[in-house]
């Protein structure tokens, strides 16, 4: 066989983590609430599926937003024909008009800054081909969203350095981690070209206070290093308190001193619930990082088609208010009857005002506070309380036993059936294995890093690839 | 012509601030000037017409029809869940019903005579998108594809702008009608040795932009030996394999692979696209189909970055894989470019201009190398840029491709309704009968 790139034949692609184990497991196992009412409960999928019957009348009351019926089919050929890479004007529009809203009207966006990609991923994708040269880094605060180590470094031959945050004070963001990671790139001679932001947080279901991000905005601005700002998940902020968008730091002049080093990355995967129909957007305050990421879209365009759906959905305004509306409610409700359920036996979760999921504290069940332990436990959760979550070493969580649950994905009826077999596991738990003293880990930086190093060699153990034509492999939807 | 040198942005990457993203070329700078003048037929009937886009807007007609017909089909199949469903399949093997038909659609432009496999094709945002991919799969930064030139002068930006990928040219000349041959192929291939240059492939389009010309067979036999003896990968463009004006004059590589039990077919990769055949081009639909497991896996996994629209999927798997539809579209198709081809070539032969016998694609490959002063680039770009300015068309100069032959232009002739194609013949001929006139006048100054 012929040889292939160092990047086909490298392992930059992600799969072969251990974490898609779980995935099999579903895959070859999926949970039926009749047909198969024993099988694996899918929790380590962040989908918002709780408000399609809001958007299937939407959708069946405005047939002209589908070119491909009578009342729309007018539009078919100028649409289908349309392949400017500025997009739509009227879909930039819209799109804009909608940030704004999910902001709460406190910020303006320009439509001629939005930029279109192939969903989140390949904006992150994009931003890193123009703002960084292979072997340059990207600071990350852990944990974090796993699709990044893929999508910001896989063909773009960029490394992303860690940005560490603790439980014990609740996995914040602090100034002295970003100039501790970033001294850390001085040490190895890694150039830092920039710091990410996902606001609000994928894994832990939280929002960054006004503190933070100005703190972060100052950090970005001393060092002369680009922001980009992962905003993904900005409509599904469910409680108090309320989201506030890197945005609004930007247009504080004395703490944003050069708009040239923002960028926000936004998609309607989450908000709306819509991943199928690759919706990714950059945001950039940078004219030539527009006019760069705008001549790379062609490699990654959103379908005029659902271009045109989306702007005649999202310019109605009656329909969007009503949605973010009715959306919060539902994830907050979700949100509530989950933690509830936890508690009822004991299992913390992080406090979270957002996202598809709970950070859910299972340190007490570890049988030691290791990774090795969190495994165990985790293929134990898969194999006998047959619930796909994700462990929290999947997104570089520097402390064993935290595990994500998504709740958004499934009805209430599923999310009942999860929660009774948690309540029977972890009571069997209890019953079985007192747990030895818990250690209180207070390590050095030094060995931080170390387990650091560990953990990356120990999540990169190869897994049997399955061949293209197997429908159960691992990657049938999205990662997380 | 001078390539600026941007200042460096603060802050960017090497590839931000490079050119390879090639807008500085003329391909695009006719582009701009029709953009500020673009000609209708009622408001502006002395205004730029647009003969550098190939566009393929001759059949609409049935698609719009398909569309009336079917519209339950289309929109998300009327089951409650349908919208849902479909909103949220975002898995990157793509929908099975979309890949069977596109399957069953490639095999129907080939005339049955190569079989497809739906679990081999991987599907991409665009051919744009496909060939950026196929290209980091198969080469490292530094690599070289060799390609045939005159091409396709996007080529330049997706398979060398983010990848850092070389393409050394084989050079194909007007002498025997641009025809690839084995001895070009080889000086390519020793060209890029002797500068250290590791060759990882060959990219043909077949049928050609810009010839608007079919591969023979035994030309693509002598590729497949080439790239079998130096052990390297064949990508084949087919994007406009639908738009030949002649079903059985179009050769498709993997018919020559079935015909010989695939064997060595490991080495081949076929990119297709909805863009030019179905004409449908704002809806991204671009795919990889390969012969090889491991790129499949790994195409499959680099299509996270740029997937087709579920939604478009959705809407493609209902038209293709309705046969009455598939089956009296690529015949009428080929019936109206064919058509259209005839009407563009005889206008031209009647202004004196020759075109480079073509039987496929949107645009002819037109000769206008008597015309020029000196038989030189910049003499084709003087050219150029009157048919730009003073004749008020758009055309593409044979250097944007690549081309090593002075004054060949390509002209796209599928994007415009037949009443506009006849107001540019008439330009056209105006133009040359002004040059015929300024010829034999005795003050006479070239162009």
């Amino acid at each position: 066989m012929e040889l292939l790139s160092k990047i086909a034949t490298n392992d930059g692609h992600g799969e072969n983590s251990s974490y898609f184990d779980g995935w099999k497991a579903y895959d070859s196992d999926p949970f039926h609430p009749t047909k198969n009412i024993h099988g694996v409960i899918q929790m380590g999928l962040a989908e918002n599926q709780l408000c399609f019957d809001l958007i299937q009348e939407w959708v069946e009351n405005n047939p002209k937003a589908s070119i491909c019926t009578p009342q729309g089919s007018n539009d078919f050929k100028d649409i289908s024909n349309y392949q400017d890479y500025h997009g739509l004007p009227e879909f930039r529009n819209s799109v804009a008009r909608f940030m704004e809203k999910v902001r709460g009207n406190k910020v303006k966006f320009n439509p001629d800054r939005i930029v279109m990609s192939g969903g989140a991923t390949g904006a992150h994708e994009t931003l890193a081909f123009c703002l960084a040269d292979p072997g340059e880094a990207f600071l990350v605060p852990t944990p974090y969203y796993p699709g990044y180590d893929r999508d910001l470094r896989w063909r773009t031959s960029i490394q992303l350095l860690p940005v560490v945050c603790e439980s014990s004070n609740e996995f914040k963001l602090t100034r002295e981690a970003l100039e501790d990671a970033y001294e850390k790139a001085q040490e190895a001679n890694i150039k830092v070209k920039g710091l990410i932001l996902n606001n609000p947080s994928n894994p832990l279901g939280t929002v960054l206070d006004r503190d933070t991000l100005r703190d972060a905005m100052s950090f970005i601005s001393e060092k002369d290093i680009h922001l980009i700002c992962d905003e993904i998940y900005s409509a599904t902020v469910f409680n108090e308190p309320d989201f506030i968008s890197i945005a609004e730091i930007a247009e504080e002049g004395a703490v944003c001193k050069n708009r040239d080093l923002i960028h926000i990355v936004y998609s309607l995967s989450k908000d709306l619930g819509f991943p199928g129909f690759r919706v990714g957007i950059i945001y950039s305050y940078n004219d030539a990082v527009v006019n760069c990421a705008r001549k790379m879209s062609s490699f990654g365009l959103v379908s005029t088609q659902t271009q045109h759906l989306i702007a005649s959905m999202l310019s109605d305004d009656t329909f969007v208010e009503k949605f973010l509306d009715e959306s919060a409610k539902r994830l907050a409700e979700r949100q509530g009857l989950f933690s509830r359920g936890l508690a009822k036996v004991g299992i913390e979760s992080l406090k979270g005002n957002a996202g598809l999921f709970c950070w859910m504290d299972l340190r007490r069940l570890l049988k030691e506070p290791t990774f090795e332990a969190e495994m165990e436990l985790w293929h134990l959760i898969i194999s006998e309380v047959k619930l796909n979550i994700s462990p929290g070493a999947s997104f570089h969580c520097l402390e064993p036993g935290w595990f994500r649950v998504c709740f958004a994905n499934m009805d209430d009826e599923t999310l009942r059936i999860a929660l009774k077999r948690i309540h029977k596991f972890v009571i069997q738990e209890k019953g079985l294995d007192q747990p030895t003293t818990r250690k209180q880990c207070k390590r050095s930086k030094l060995e931080l890093s170390l387990s650091f190093r560990r953990l990356d060699e120990f999540m990169m153990t190869p897994r049997t690839l399955s061949s293209p034509h197997s429908m159960t492999s691992p990657l049938v939807r999205a990662r997380t | 012509m001078a390539i600026e040198i941007e200042k460096p942005a603060v802050g960017l990457s090497k590839v931000a601030v490079s050119d390879t993203h090639g807008e500085y070329s003329p391909y695009f700078a006719g582009w701009k000037a029709y953009d500020e003048n673009p000609y209708d037929e009622l408001w502006n009937s002395s205004g730029v017409i647009q003969m550098g886009l190939a566009e393929n807007q001759v059949s609409f007609d049935l698609l719009e029809q398909y569309l009336e017909k079917h519209s339950e089909a289309t929109n998300w199949g009327n089951r409650t869940s349908g919208f849902r469903d479909n909103a949220l399949f975002q898995d990157y093997h793509g929908l099975q019903s979309f890949r069977k038909a596109m399957a069953s659609f490639m095999e129907q432009i080939r005339g049955g005579r190569a079989k497809f496999n739906p679990d081999r094709i991987v599907i991409t945002a665009g051919a744009t998108a496909a060939n950026e991919l196929l290209t980091f799969i198969l080469a490292d930064p530094g690599d070289a594809l060799l390609i045939p030139t005159p091409y396709y002068p996007g080529f330049d930006r997706d398979l060398r702008w983010r990848t850092g990928v070389k393409i050394v040219p084989v050079h194909c000349d007007s002498s025997n009608n641009f025809e690839i041959t084995p001895q070009a192929l080889d000086a390519a291939y020793n060209e890029a040795e002797s500068h250290n240059i590791k060759v990882k492939g060959v990219l043909i389009t077949n049928p050609s932009n810009p010839l608007g010309a079919t591969i023979k067979r035994s030309t693509l036999e002598e590729i497949l030996e080439f790239v079998t003896r130096k052990n390297i990968h064949l990508v084949s463009d087919e994007i406009y394999s639908g738009s030949t004006f002649s079903g059985e004059e179009f050769v498709s590589v993997a018919e020559v692979l079935e015909a010989r039990d695939y064997k060595e077919s490991d080495r081949v990769h076929i990119v297709y696209s909805l863009s030019k055949d179905l004409g449908l081009p704002g809806f991204r639909v671009g795919t990889i189909y390969s012969y090889n497991d491991k790129v499949v896996t790994t195409a499959r996994r680099m299509s996270s970055f740029t997937l087709i629209s579920s939604q478009t999927q959705q809407l493609l798997a209902s038209m293709l894989s309705d046969r009455t539809f598939t089956e009296n579209y690529i015949k009428t198709n080929r019936e109206r470019l064919k058509k259209r081809h005839q009407m563009i070539i005889d206008g031209l032969k009647n202004s004196g201009i020759e075109c480079l016998k073509g039987n496929a694609g949107l645009f002819c490959w037109m000769n206008l190398s008597p015309l020029l002063e000196e038989p030189t680039k910049e003499s084709e770009l003087t050219l150029w840029k009157s048919m730009l300015h003073e004749v008020k068309l758009n055309i593409s100069p044979g250097s944007s491709c690549h081309c090593s032959d002075p004054g060949w232009f390509r002209v796209c002739f599928a994007n415009m309704s037949e009443q506009t194609l006849q107001v540019a013949l008439t330009r056209i001929h105006n133009f040359m009968d002004r040059r015929k006139a300024m010829k034999s006048s005795p003050d006479f100054s070239s162009y």
